[in-house]
């Protein structure tokens, strides 16, 4: 919305007063804590050996994208986060207000780029093995490429989707770059809020996981975890990350916002902090994240849920940050749910507001200890981020007493 | 003392360097020569073969040598271009230290038909090539050039370490409406506080076979290939589409306070940024026209404007029959009567339109009008539309006197952002 108010000396409070998770655990808030204290796991190791995958769970197009027609336009990265934002919605109480949903402001952590596996072969077939006459490439993609197919690998159509589908309005902002798009998403959102530029709004991303062009993209630097499943922590000889399908999405809006409409609150969204070490030289993320913490102004015996991915050096340079916190709950996303690239903060974020709203930790899932148990209240939750090539980040969510 | 806060108390944001680079060129001087003298960009396409395209025309950019070509990197060697002209102008920081945060509007990045052709045939086989092949052959560090360079932050990435910016870089779509937010981000983020200056880059170097494709599959392009500088013709009633164009621009933002304080020339205002989604198609406008309208209303309250205080509209005009219809619907429901008398003119009639870059690009244009009080014209247009009663500023450019711009940028999605510069604060 247009932001005509002076800037504000205080920082407005925000809350999260809506989450929307659609992941290889199921979907929804319930199915999710169910899963998590029975530390499930869903993962494929064979539909894409010998790489691993955390495949969506079934989910119900039909309850929140319910023109046919609409789930046809888009592909499947485009329907996980459809989906998930309506979840949101739903969760926060604003689904159908047309009133809120025009001025709500939405910003969108995006990939894109989902391809026609079947045309890419066909014409890869086709080319003469690198003796293509000219015109031949042309010639197959004109032939065979589907008019919208475009549509549904542009990165801002998730968030054209999200505005057909569910009416949010008041802006559309798409931010594409793995790990970090997923930050910045909440990091910008949350700096409209707390600065009076914005009430309200809805944050997230949507990763399809199940797809050979992306594990393409990952195994040039050997990236894919291949032929057995560890948990994150354990994967120093085997290192890499198994992609996973999710789609995650947030309301944050003021207090005031949701006060004045009677909304509940899960948690509270304190900070959202992020860097981009260069990452030349050893000990740099060590280093960024400890900065990061000190910028949070969090508790020193405040909880972590790090989507700390498997790849390494990164996930050892985080280990490392780690050891200062060696006391407290740690929980990895990545043995959970997979590596879901811009889609890992948001999901860390509805984890933590769904812990506090329910006032626990998940157990740990890890065979190597660093997770350990934890009993009591959670009252402050650190998330963190840290990119598989770039990115660094950290919010800190609390309870609201 | 000069106020450096506007009247809502928020900090003035100002330009103090910019940098362009379009089919016409690279650099102000040599593009705004151009623009004024009605040139076009526009060329039949040389850098792949065209058999069998309804459109073989666009507004490439030949001279920045891409060898084996990806648009990303062509897009990245255009941003950085853009950049170091923008920064050279504003004299910030130091050489790799620039102070303050990246936006960069940059096209969705993905593995491109020249680097899936060399991993098909290191696989060697000569039959069967499908994803497990090329996945069999991916890994082992061959092709480790690829991660870094198909990810979607790759661009930004590159940029944020030569410039040395400051924080998380953000890489950003909003279709043909990204430059255009890139320069917003910036605004917020000044108007915040939180940094005292900004570097907004945006860039765009898609036109290879599958984009040109894509978009012709999409009925959007003109076919008027012959001869293809006459391709684009916004606003005149034998407009048949848009023409893709390759090109970049980069603003250097800073705090009014901050630039006044290092006694930086000041290029200009950016006195007010609007935004508005539309949720009426995935890329058709609303009929009514209300998020075109809206978009443009909240621009104008956000700078504290009236209508009647703005005297020169860059437009989107892309030369699409539905966006220029739709972009004449919006501006005379909200400026009224004075619709008919605003000059209104389209860039992209010379440049063609240069997509995640456009709004950038079009800002930095929209500066220089103001600079040199002389408003570039809208070529191509010998068949006026009657449906469409604006003054386009006709085939010649023309001196005015020019106080407040509006740019405006539609895009796919329902992408709406609209700015207000100015050359003084207001």
């Amino acid at each position: 919305m247009a932001e005509t108010r002076p800037m504000t000396s205080e920082p407005v409070e925000a809350w999260i007063t809506g989450i929307g998770l659609a992941t290889s655990l199921g979907e929804g808030p319930d199915a999710h804590w169910d899963a998590l204290n029975n530390k499930r796991i869903n993962v494929d190791e064979t539909g894409f050996a010998p790489n691993i995958v955390h495949p969506l769970a079934p989910v119900s197009y039909d309850a929140q994208i319910p023109k046919k027609g609409d789930q046809r336009q888009m592909e499947a990265w485009q329907r996980i986060g459809t989906y998930a934002a309506g979840l949101a919605l739903d969760s926060a109480g604003v689904k159908g207000n047309k009133d809120i949903l025009s001025k709500m402001d939405m910003i969108v952590a995006a990939g894109g780029g989902e391809r026609d596996l079947a045309v890419d072969s066909g014409i890869l077939n086709s080319d003469g093995y690198g003796a293509a006459t000219p015109g031949l490439l042309n010639e197959k993609l004109l032939n065979d490429l589907r008019p919208t197919l475009f549509l549904a690998q542009l990165s801002n159509l998730l968030a054209g989707n999200i505005a057909i589908v569910h009416g949010v309005t008041g802006s559309s902002r798409t931010f594409m770059g793995e790990e970090a798009a997923g930050v910045d998403a909440a990091r910008i959102a949350l700096a409209r809020i707390a600065s009076g530029q914005s009430d309200i709004a809805l944050i997230g991303a949507a990763h399809n996981g199940e797809r050979k062009d992306l594990l393409l993209l990952y195994e040039f630097d050997d990236f894919n975890l291949k032929n057995k499943f560890e948990t994150v922590w354990a994967r120093e000889n085997n290192s890499g990350f198994a992609l996973g399908s999710a789609g995650a999405f947030l309301v944050i809006e003021s207090k005031a916002h949701a006060e004045a409409r009677g909304a509940k609150p899960l948690a509270r969204l304190k900070s959202v902090v992020a860097d981009h070490a260069r990452r030349k030289t050893p000990g740099e993320v060590t280093t960024v994240l400890q900065k990061l913490w000190s910028q949070l102004g969090a508790k020193n015996d405040a909880a972590i849920i790090t989507g700390a991915t498997g790849a390494e050096p990164v996930t050892s340079e985080e280990r490392a940050f780690l050891k200062d916190h060696a006391d407290v709950a740690i929980r990895g996303t990545g043995t959970l749910f997979g590596h879901t690239l811009e889609t890992q903060f948001p999901l860390g974020l509805g984890l933590a507001a769904l812990a506090i709203s329910r006032g626990a930790m998940f157990p740990p899932n890890d065979s190597t200890g660093l997770e350990i148990e934890k009993s009591g209240k959670p009252t402050q939750i650190v998330v963190i981020g840290a990119g598989h090539w770039r990115g660094e980040g950290m919010a800190l969510v609390e309870a609201i007493s | 003392m000069t106020a450096t806060r506007d009247k809502f108390g928020r900090p003035i944001v100002v330009v103090t360097g910019m940098g362009v680079a379009t089919s016409l060129g690279a650099g102000k001087e040599d593009n705004w020569a151009k623009l004024t003298a009605g040139e076009s960009g526009i060329r039949t396409i040389t850098r792949f073969p065209v058999d069998g395209m309804k459109t073989t025309m666009a507004g490439t950019i030949d001279f920045v040598p891409v060898e084996p070509f990806s648009s990303t990197d062509l897009s990245e060697k255009l941003g950085e271009m853009v950049t170091e002209e923008a920064i050279a102008q504003a004299n910030i920081g130091s050489k790799g230290d620039f102070p303050g945060p990246l936006f960069l509007a940059v096209a969705p990045v993905e593995v491109e038909w020249p680097q899936r052709q060399l991993i098909a045939k290191a696989a060697g086989a000569n039959s069967d090539i499908n994803y497990d092949t090329l996945l069999r052959v991916a890994g082992g560090g061959q092709f480790v050039q690829y991660h870094r360079r198909f990810l979607f932050g790759s661009v930004a990435d590159h940029l944020a370490d030569t410039f040395g910016t400051k924080g998380s870089p953000i890489s950003l779509s909003t279709a043909c409406a990204s430059g255009a937010t890139a320069i917003q981000l910036g605004v917020e983020a000044i108007r915040r506080g939180e940094a005292d200056a900004a570097l907004c880059v945006a860039t765009d170097g898609s036109v290879n076979p599958e984009a040109l494709i894509r978009f012709s599959l999409l009925s959007a392009l003109s076919t008027h290939n012959d001869p293809p500088e006459k391709a684009v013709r916004p606003f005149a009633k034998n407009r048949d589409g848009f023409v893709m164009a390759e090109g970049a621009g980069a603003l250097v933002l800073e705090s009014l306070e901050a630039a006044t304080a290092r006694g930086a020339k000041i290029l200009g205002i950016v006195a007010g940024c609007g935004e508005l989604a539309d949720s009426f198609h995935r890329t058709r406008s609303s009929p009514d026209g209300k998020p075109i309208i809206g978009c443009v209303n909240n621009a104008l309250v956000d700078a504290g404007l009236t209508s009647d205080q703005i005297d020169y509209i860059n437009a989107h005009g892309t030369g699409t029959p539905e966006n220029d219809k739709m972009e004449y619907l919006g501006i005379s429901s909200v400026f009224g009567e004075r619709a008919k008398e605003i000059p209104v003119s389209s860039n992209k009639s010379m440049v063609g339109h240069t997509l995640s870059a456009a709004g950038a690009v079009e800002a930095v244009f929209s500066l220089l009008t103001l600079a040199h009080q002389r408003i570039p014209p809208t070529i191509n247009y010998d068949v006026p539309d009657p449906a469409i009663p604006f003054d386009v500023v006709p085939n010649t450019a023309r001196d005015a006197r020019v106080t407040a711009v509006m740019s405006n940028s539609f895009g796919f999605g329902g992408q709406n952002a609209s700015l207000i510069l100015t050359g003084e604060p207001v």
